[in-house]
């Protein structure tokens, strides 16, 4: 009998400000499950700007934003991100 | 697919884009003043990052934490946070922080500056702010070299580099910072390079909650000028050779801990340690000398 894997869930995601991004590969090349990788693409200064290629395998853990020398990358666990929009949500209604 | 969609796809969450790009980092930071003004590869914005971790963990009141800088690539860092930042003369960010603390004792100051900064044009300022143990943080970014002026020989430039005024390699001895501070009596002694993030901000952390003279080495790349003219590659070379040649040793004798060109690099807590700080001293002092006709200096540094 054939094991079942199931399909893997993310744990977190990363966010990219591509305009600061200067490519300099830090991510990429740190990232502790190899999830990141150039997109083809372009930035305005003509850089290659670091893309969440396999989604699933992101686990949050902000490795990415502490190695990033641009501050242009970060990861957030997606609990946190949701406690997070939970908490904007809540100020938008209070103002 | 662009990558907002692409991660708002991944996490199933309706993303704001306000919430989408705010970096953790960014309420430390000037934000008009970003992007910065550091090459493709520096490590000085990773231990910026490091820092912002360490002060954030340490539950600083930010309004009592002063940033102090010098002149060079490293002294961009006090423009760059939103902090009460000084902006100081070639070499002399010590003396100011050292006027500040005095000043206003409740202050947390923070010296961040480079290697050619602290130890070349300002060198004396380092041993002697060090050896009256006055409560400064010290961060210095060590890259080898005067990366903003164009890469000329620094005092922390190992032997047999080469540099743009040693086109032939570097014949001088470099200084083992570690050993100065040491000698000169720093009571937190550390260094890290920027592949050690984690480790980086934790000293940090550390170095914020210690009363006394702190001194942190964070190694980093100069990928344009000292990486470029050694043929060692990118920044992201470097922090390879930092992952493959540093050696953990907490607690090392800082003499043996000198850097070597590509060589071995000695990583970790080197001293940590009490001694009684200038303020202390001071007040000890002339408690002792005028009795009770003495008022202290500075109430929330003396444990009464």
């Amino acid at each position: 009998m054939a094991a079942v894997t199931p399909a893997k869930q993310a744990r977190g995601t990363v966010f990219v400000r591509t305009e600061v991004c200067k490519g300099c590969s830090y991510c990429i090349d740190f990232c502790p499950s190899k999830c990141i990788e150039f997109s083809k693409d372009f930035n305005a200064k003509g850089y290659h700007f670091p893309v969440l290629t396999r989604p699933e395998d992101c686990s949050g853990c902000d490795l990415c934003g502490v190695y990033c020398p641009d501050f242009a990358i970060f990861g957030v666990r997606l609990k946190d991100l949701e406690k997070r929009i939970q908490a904007q949500r809540a100020e938008d209604k209070a103002a | 697919m662009s990558n907002e969609s692409c991660v708002a796809d991944a996490c199933n969450i309706e993303l704001t884009p306000d919430l989408a790009m705010e970096n953790p980092v960014m309420p430390f930071l000037r934000k008009e003043r970003i992007p910065h003004i550091w090459c493709p590869g520096c490590g000085i914005g990773t231990t910026v990052n490091c820092f912002v971790r360490g002060l954030e963990e340490s539950g600083l009141d930010l309004n009592n934490v002063a940033i102090v800088s010098g002149i060079g690539c490293t002294g961009r860092v006090a423009g760059y946070m939103n902090l009460d930042s000084f902006h100081t003369t070639h070499g002399r960010p010590i003396p100011f922080a050292t006027g500040l603390k005095l000043a206003n004792p409740k202050l947390k100051v923070v010296v961040y500056s480079g290697d050619g900064d602290l130890f070349a044009i300002g060198g004396n300022h380092f041993f002697h702010a060090a050896r009256r143990n006055m409560d400064l943080m010290v961060v210095c970014v060590n890259n080898h070299t005067y990366g903003m002026t164009g890469g000329q020989v620094a005092p922390t430039t190992p032997r047999g580099a080469t540099v743009s005024t040693m086109p032939f390699g570097n014949f001088e001895d470099s200084f083992n910072l570690p050993f100065i501070a040491d000698a000169c009596g720093a009571v937190y002694v550390a260094r890290w390079t920027v592949y050690h993030v984690k480790q980086l901000a934790r000293a940090m952390k550390e170095g914020l909650a210690k009363k006394g003279f702190v001194f942190i080495e964070a190694m980093a790349p100069c990928p344009t000028l000292y990486s470029r003219r050694n043929k060692l590659g990118d920044g992201v070379e470097q922090l390879k050779y930092f992952k493959e040649k540093s050696v953990v040793k907490h607690g090392a004798s800082t003499k043996d801990v000198g850097l070597t060109f590509q060589g071995e690099i000695v990583v970790g807590k080197f001293v940590d340690r009490e001694r009684q700080t200038w303020l202390d001293s001071m007040n000890e002092h002339f408690t002792g000398y005028f009795g009770d006709k003495y008022q202290r200096y500075g109430g929330n540094h003396v444990k009464d």
